[in-house]
């Protein structure tokens, strides 16, 4: 049993997944509309003054696609779960952790590019000065896949389980302060006219590990998970 | 004659044998806890002579600092008794793991509460986003995250095992937790009492905090044992040993 090529077997997987998310685009809007939502909110909360809006941006734009990329992650594997399909890539002779790296990327570029490519107009909604926004698309480039890989593995570990909304949130939260701590670093740093090479330099870094690691972990989480 | 210990670890990982055993020796850790305990409240709050600067509002860290030791101690246990749960799958590593994660978030959480306390006199905040109190926070989460998991499951041992991996991915926070004072500039203080070294602090106040260490210790060794007998009980319901141990506590 040897099936096919991986680059074939990976082209494919990526290919069917997009597909999927394509076919169900209003889907694809929500987490978009939701982070509009919460940012839309917080200057009716806070008050129109300029000054405070500029300090918060940053901040508030980074917790906000992280809010939303959380909404969208408990979806990553249900469907594939339900049907059995994740159970036959399971079985498959192409390593899991490879066909699971490729659900990844596939879901982060259904759900995470969207937001980053309205993070500029939510930043700007904000007033987040002009020379912060390469500072926060890079923060964001790097933190984003960083949350969609940490997440994929809880969310395989979750995966034997029925109610896992909030438990996710849970799981997240320890994981993802060390993100949301240099990506808002970045941000800030870019805002005070400081260096802010260093900590986009740490995301980097991390992202570099979890690239390698979270898929091996994200498989392992799976097997335990669907284990019975 | 060396080989009579290996022999009884391995024994003591079946479940029957470490019900008699954990029943043995809990009334003796309960014991040395309530008698450590008693003392080391006396010496630290009776006997310790007041801080030159801080008067008696220090004596919180006779209750404080041991805890705050106990919160990383457990959870290395528990990362320690997940990755043996998960590598050799063995029952009782599960079972440690996960009756390790209540008692280690209630230290996390009475280190939270009693620091906040003394916070507010000494710093004049009940908190502050600190490096030491956001790492414990954290602490404090990952615990919550762990008891979650394990309860999401139907079937308990698949929840354990999955507990114990995320309890594993999060072993990375407790170095940060322990040198997060050394690596940051904090409000936090450094740590004052050194195991291979001087301790910066007077014996009298010293000796209280490390019977109350003690305390800790044997407290969640007697918690432990009482939490694995019951588990393991459940776990084991249509076992023969656990029918023979229910027929004996028939009321006649």
């Amino acid at each position: 049993m040897s099936g096919a090529p991986l680059p074939r077997a990976c082209a494919a997987m990526l290919r069917r997944d997009l597909l999927l998310a394509w076919r169900r685009r209003g889907d694809l809007a929500m987490p978009v509309l939701y982070a509009v939502i919460v940012v839309v909110l917080f200057p009716f909360a806070l008050g129109p003054d300029l000054a405070l809006l500029q300090r918060i941006a940053g901040g508030v734009v980074l917790v906000t696609v992280l809010l939303a990329m959380l909404l969208a992650l408990d979806a990553m594997f249900a469907s594939d779960i339900e049907d059995g399909s994740l159970e036959q890539l399971v079985l498959a002779p192409q390593p899991l952790a490879l066909m699971l790296g490729m659900k990844i990327l596939a879901h982060w570029l259904a759900t995470a590019l969207p937001l980053i490519v309205i993070a500029p107009l939510l930043a700007g909604m904000l007033h987040l000065p002009a020379a912060a926004m390469p500072a926060l698309l890079l923060a964001l480039l790097l933190a984003t896949p960083l949350l969609s890989l940490l997440g994929a593995v809880l969310v395989a570990l979750t995966a034997g389980t029925r109610r896992s909304g909030m438990l996710l949130a849970l799981m997240l939260l320890p994981l993802c302060v060390p993100v949301v701590i240099f990506a808002a670093g970045a941000v800030a740093a870019a805002q005070e006219g400081l260096p802010w090479f260093a900590p986009v330099a740490w995301l980097g870094a991390a992202l570099i590990l979890c690239v390698v690691l979270a898929p091996l972990a994200c498989a392992a989480a799976l097997r335990i998970a669907l284990d019975s | 004659m060396s080989s009579w210990i290996p022999l009884w670890l391995h024994k003591l990982g079946s479940p029957p044998t470490f019900y008699r055993f954990a029943g043995a020796v809990r009334p003796w850790a309960m014991g040395l806890a309530l008698l450590a305990g008693a003392i080391g409240l006396y010496g630290g709050l009776v006997l310790a002579p007041a801080d030159y600067q801080q008067g008696d509002a220090y004596r919180i860290i006779f209750i404080h600092v041991p805890s705050a030791w106990m919160s990383m101690f457990v959870y290395a246990v528990m990362g320690v008794s997940g990755f043996m749960a998960l590598v050799w799958r063995m029952k009782l590593a599960e079972v440690v793991a996960m009756e390790s994660a209540p008692i280690g978030a209630a230290f996390t959480f009475i280190t939270l509460v009693t620091g906040s306390l003394w916070g507010k006199p000494m710093w004049g905040t009940w908190w502050t986003w600190d490096a030491r109190l956001t790492s414990e926070l954290v602490l404090l989460f990952l615990y919550l995250g762990v008891i979650g998991l394990y309860h999401a499951f139907e079937d308990r041992r698949q929840g354990a095992r999955a507990a114990s991996f995320l309890a594993i991915i999060g072993v990375i926070n407790v170095p940060i937790v322990h040198y997060s004072v050394v690596w940051w500039n904090t409000l936090h203080q450094g740590s004052t009492v050194n195991v291979f070294g001087h301790s910066k602090m007077a014996g009298d106040m010293l000796w209280p905090l490390l019977v109350m260490t003690l305390a800790t210790k044997a407290y969640y060794v007697a918690s432990l044992c009482r939490r694995a007998r019951t588990d393991l009980l459940a776990l084991e319901g249509g076992k023969d040993w656990v029918r023979r141990i229910a027929e004996a506590e028939v009321p006649r």
